[in-house]
Order: C-alpha cells, then sequence, then structure tokens
C-alpha cells in the first residue's frame, strides 16, 4: 500500500514536471498575444515605420522576411530534394553516402552565427554580393538544408519497397521508377519537410545580421542586391538597441506577434498535413 | 534516349547530394581564410589573455578566454536545468502519459521546438529578467543564469524529442518480462527501461548541448554582455557568440579585431562539430537511429 503510494508521487512529479513546460509555452504565447494584439492594425502591418520604429508600422520588415523565405527555398527545395532523392533511392550505402551523411549531421549542428560568418566571408565579401537579400537567402539557404533533406529523406524511405520492385521488374529505369512509383508518394512528406525549413528561416536572426538585415531602412527593396529589414531582426533592434526601449514596447510586442503568428502558422500546417498524410495513406 | 536521360538525372542528383559536403568544406575554408593572417600578426598567443578589450586607444586586447568562460558557465547552468526537464519529459510522454495527453503535449513541444530565439530572448527580457532581479534581489536581472533558463528551454524539445525516440526504440520484450516477473509500472521504466535507453538519452543530452552553445540572439539580450572571468551565476557574463552578433557589425573588415571573431567562430564551429560527431557515433553504436 505504501509503495502504491510512493510510485504515485513519483508518476505525479513525472506528469508536473511535463506540464511545467507546456505551462511555460503557453504563458509565453498568451502574454505574446495579449500585449501584442492592441498593437495590430491596419497601418501597423502596411505602413512605413517612422522615427527609428517608434512609430508607424513594419511593412520592409514583413517583405523583407518574406524575400528571404522564397530566396532560401528557391536554393535549399531543389537541392535538398535532389539530395534526398539520391540518398534513398540511389546510394544506399557505400563511402560517398557515408561522407554525404557526415556532412549533413555536421551542417545540422553549426551555431546559426558561423553560418552569418561564413555567409559574410563567402557571399558579401569574396562573391561580392554585399549586404543583400541574395546573400542572406543562400545563407539560409544553407542553413535549411539539413531540415530538408532529412525529412524529405524520411518521406521517401516511408515509401514500401515493393512499389519499386514492382516498376524495376517491370523494366522502368531507375528514374522513372523513382519518378513514376515513389515521388508521388512520398511529395506531400516532402514539402512537409519544407515547410519546417521555412519556419527556421523565418525566425533565424544570426544569420541575416551578418549578411543582410538592415537596421532601419523605411523602404521596400528594389532588387535582390538591396538590403533589407527583417521581422527577428527588428524585434531585436527595437527590444535592445532603441533608445527608448521603454516607450516602444507596444512596438516590440507587436512584431514579436507577427512573426510567431508567420512562424506557428507554418509549423502547425506542417504538423497538421504530416498527421493527415500519415493517416491517409495506408499502405 | 532514356538510358542519356537517366545518366543527366543521375549527375544532377549526385551534384545536389555533394553540395552539402562542399558546403561543409567551405564554411572551414571561408573561416579559416578569414582568420589566418592573425596567427603570425598579432600572433596566436595573443588569444589567450584574460581580457576581451577589443576597441581601445591604448591597445586592443583580444583574450577569448573570459568569452569562453561565459560560454562555459551559461552553458553548464543550461544542461543542469534541461536534464530533468528534458529527459522526465520523455520518460513521462513515451511511457506514461494516455494518447490523447500526448496528442495535447507533442504539438506544444513542437511548438516551443520552432519557436525563434530572438522572441524567446524578447520573453526572457521583458519577463524572466525583472523576475531574475527581484527574486535575488540584484541590481540587474541580465545575468549568466537569465540566459541559462532560456537556453534550457530552448533546447528541451530537442533533449526531450531524441530522448523519446530513445526510450521507444527499447524493445517490447523488456518491458514485458520485466512486468512478467513482478516489477511494477514505475520499477520497469527505472529498471530496465531507461538504463536500456541510456545511450540515446546521454546522445540526446550532447545535441541539446550543442544547440545551447551555438545559441546566439537569446543570451545575447539577456546576459548582459560583460566579458569577464566569472563562475557567479549571478554575473553579467559574454558568451563566444554573442561576441560575434553584437561586434562583427561594427568591426572594420581585416583588421585584426575582425579576424579575432573569426577565431571565436572556428573554436564555436570545433566545439559543435565534436559534440554532433560524438552524439551521433553514440547513436549509432547502439542502434538508436
Amino acid at each position: 500500500m505504501k509503495k502504491n503510494h510512493q510510485s504515485k508521487v513519483i508518476i505525479w512529479a513525472l506528469r508536473l514536471s511535463t506540464y511545467f513546460i507546456v505551462m511555460v509555452v503557453g504563458y509565453l504565447l498568451f502574454d505574446i498575444i495579449v500585449k501584442g494584439l492592441p498593437t495590430i492594425s491596419w497601418s501597423f502591418i502596411f505602413d512605413l515605420p517612422r522615427h527609428s520604429g517608434a512609430e508607424g508600422g513594419i511593412l520592409p520588415a514583413i517583405v523583407g522576411t518574406i524575400y528571404l523565405v522564397l530566396g532560401s527555398m528557391i536554393f535549399a527545395l531543389p537541392l535538398g530534394m535532389a539530395s534526398a532523392i539520391y540518398l534513398s533511392e540511389y546510394a544506399f550505402q557505400g563511402r560517398f553516402n557515408r561522407y554525404v551523411r557526415l556532412a549533413i549531421i555536421t551542417l545540422a549542428g553549426v551555431p546559426s552565427v558561423v553560418f552569418g560568418l561564413f555567409g559574410l566571408g563567402l557571399f558579401v565579401l569574396f562573391f561580392g554580393f554585399g549586404a543583400s537579400i541574395l546573400s542572406g537567402s543562400l545563407t539560409l539557404a544553407f542553413m535549411i538544408l539539413p531540415t530538408i533533406i532529412v525529412s524529405s529523406e524520411e518521406a521517401l524511405q516511408a515509401v514500401p519497397k515493393g512499389l519499386r520492385e514492382g516498376s524495376l521488374a517491370l523494366g522502368a529505369t531507375m528514374w522513372q521508377t523513382v519518378y513514376k512509383n515513389v515521388l508521388p508518394y512520398a511529395l506531400p512528406g516532402m514539402f512537409t519537410g519544407s515547410i519546417l525549413g521555412i519556419g527556421r528561416a523565418a525566425g533565424e536572426t544570426a544569420p541575416i545580421l551578418l549578411t543582410v538585415a538592415a537596421f532601419f531602412l523605411p523602404r521596400l527593396p528594389n532588387s535582390i542586391f538591396d538590403q533589407v529589414m527583417a521581422l527577428p531582426y527588428h524585434l531585436y533592434v527595437l527590444a535592445t538597441q532603441h533608445p527608448d526601449a521603454q516607450k516602444v514596447l507596444p512596438m516590440q510586442y507587436g512584431t514579436a506577434l507577427v512573426l510567431i503568428v508567420i512562424v506557428v502558422f507554418f509549423n502547425l500546417t506542417a504538423i497538421i498535413l504530416r498527421n493527415h498524410f500519415r493517416k491517409k495513406i495506408q499502405w | 534516349m532514356n538510358s542519356w536521360r537517366d545518366k543527366l538525372i543521375y549527375i544532377i542528383l549526385v551534384g545536389s547530394a555533394s553540395t552539402s559536403i562542399l558546403i561543409v568544406v567551405l564554411i572551414f575554408v571561408f573561416l579559416g581564410k578569414e582568420a589566418f593572417s592573425f596567427i603570425w600578426d598579432p600572433g596566436f598567443s595573443e588569444l589567450w589573455h584574460t581580457k576581451w578589450i577589443p576597441v581601445s586607444f591604448k591597445k586592443e586586447i583580444f583574450g577569448i578566454l573570459p568569452l569562453m568562460t561565459g560560454t562555459l558557465l551559461v552553458t553548464a547552468l543550461a544542461t543542469l536545468l534541461m536534464i530533468p526537464f528534458g529527459v522526465l519529459g520523455a520518460i513521462y510522454v513515451a511511457e506514461l502519459a494516455s494518447d490523447s495527453e500526448r496528442q495535447i503535449l507533442k504539438p506544444f513541444i513542437e511548438i516551443l521546438a520552432g519557436v525563434p530565439s530572438v522572441v524567446i530572448g524578447f520573453f526572457g527580457l521583458v519577463v524572466l529578467s525583472p523576475i531574475i532581479k527581484h527574486l535575488f534581489g540584484l541590481n540587474t536581472g541580465l545575468t549568466a543564469l537569465t540566459g541559462a533558463i532560456l537556453l534550457a528551454f530552448m533546447a528541451i524539445p530537442t533533449v526531450l524529442t531524441v530522448s523519446e525516440d530513445a526510450i521507444q526504440s527499447v524493445p517490447r520484450a523488456f518491458r514485458e518480462a520485466s512486468l512478467a516477473l513482478g516489477a511494477n509500472q514505475l520499477q520497469t521504466i527505472f529498471r530496465i527501461i531507461v538504463p536500456a535507453a541510456l545511450p540515446g538519452i546521454i546522445a540526446a543530452i550532447m545535441l541539446g548541448v550543442g544547440r545551447v552553445i551555438g545559441e546566439t540572439m537569446a543570451v545575447l539580450m539577456v546576459t548582459g554582455n560583460a566579458a569577464k572571468i566569472t563562475l557567479n551565476p549571478f554575473d553579467s557574463v559574454r558568451t563566444m557568440t554573442a561576441t560575434i552578433a553584437a561586434e562583427m557589425g561594427e568591426v572594420a573588415f581585416g583588421s585584426h579585431h575582425y579576424q579575432a571573431l573569426f577565431w571565436i567562430g572556428i573554436f564555436l564551429l570545433i566545439m559543435t562539430f565534436l559534440l554532433n560527431l560524438m552524439a551521433q557515433r553514440v547513436l549509432r553504436k547502439y542502434q538508436m537511429r
């Protein structure tokens, strides 16, 4: 009887420590939504900032973040999906495969600020792109590449072997098999992975800090060689660099809310889609 | 015709897969390229001073030791905090939670994994640091501890998810044999399942530590950024990542200061690379993946 009592206490301790995390996440979201919502208005989203961000809206930062996300997707998506197809369908093992895998693991662990240094050294200075949308997009693309490769590969692996073997046995080539019999079933899962990548690209600050982000630039970019403002960096600037941080607190909350809505929207979409396809596709 | 097209596609695929290797090589090459000449002028030993004074009228000092101890202190504290929550959470989610509970818990953890670090830093700045300040009666809430709490929080999803995978990959037979022998649920968990999953849990913690070391924005915003050697959690510290992010914007390209910042990047890269490599070794050795 006493034993039973003791184990109940332990189970409750485990439960509480788990729910504590959930509560803090809930409080974070609640705090930002409640304090950010009053700031959100038509003009906050669609106006240019004035007085170094103390007044006006955040349109350039939103547009900048969208450009960066799209830019990084253009580079990372084809590269990541092609890598995953190669790793999963063409080269199951062997030395090259091992090296590629090691490289992916390494990339996944590289700190974001180091990606920033790399982007600064390679794109901004060596290629001479300057601090620009192009440099920032490329840097972010390489940062999210591992996410896209790993989740795309998982989606490909989930397609049963029989579909490939049947196709190959009927005389189809490798690519015909992959294109007609594997990709159609794996694509939803592959896109889910890329949505997670988008979420990450939208929220990262350190890499764009060194390669693209403008402190205060109250206009929209003209070309891919232009600097832009970006939501995460704008939030950082308002929260820590602004001379009167207390006064612009509503602007900070508003920016945080917009950023979190964008990121959480992408993540939730990915989670829901993944669960949907897991249920729908039954082998 | 077909074989020609297949070959072309094969080449494209191999090329794409090689980019990952190419990027890793380029990262090392370009970090090294920018940092290189510091070795002779002013000399590699200049990095091992105990003071970091990159801007000065007299003599600049580029000692990265205070930055390393800053990173070390914050990382150690964050690790102490993330282990109980991450591992106990994983045990609960994998073994004790009901299906409907899991449906609520998992999305929350995935959302936490997705919250941008600058938002976590912002939350730390406006919510957590005043709490720390009043709770411990400090002059400022911008301390190593504040940063460590945020970092632990950010690393928990990694630790929890990877640990949970490890726990779930323990063969069913272990569980059933233990229960059949009369052990209760908790005895089975703590004597059989957790020990069997331990390598995976350790790897999870290592991945979490790697994440903590590399995290930039949150620490930049809440640790106070005072470059000094200290082991007091209530002191302000300046981490390696924060130093790069804060100073790279104002530095003259090619200057000693600029090169020193790239050296910090190289050390960061080596540290996280080794941690990740070890974690993957452990995971692979015990067939957790």
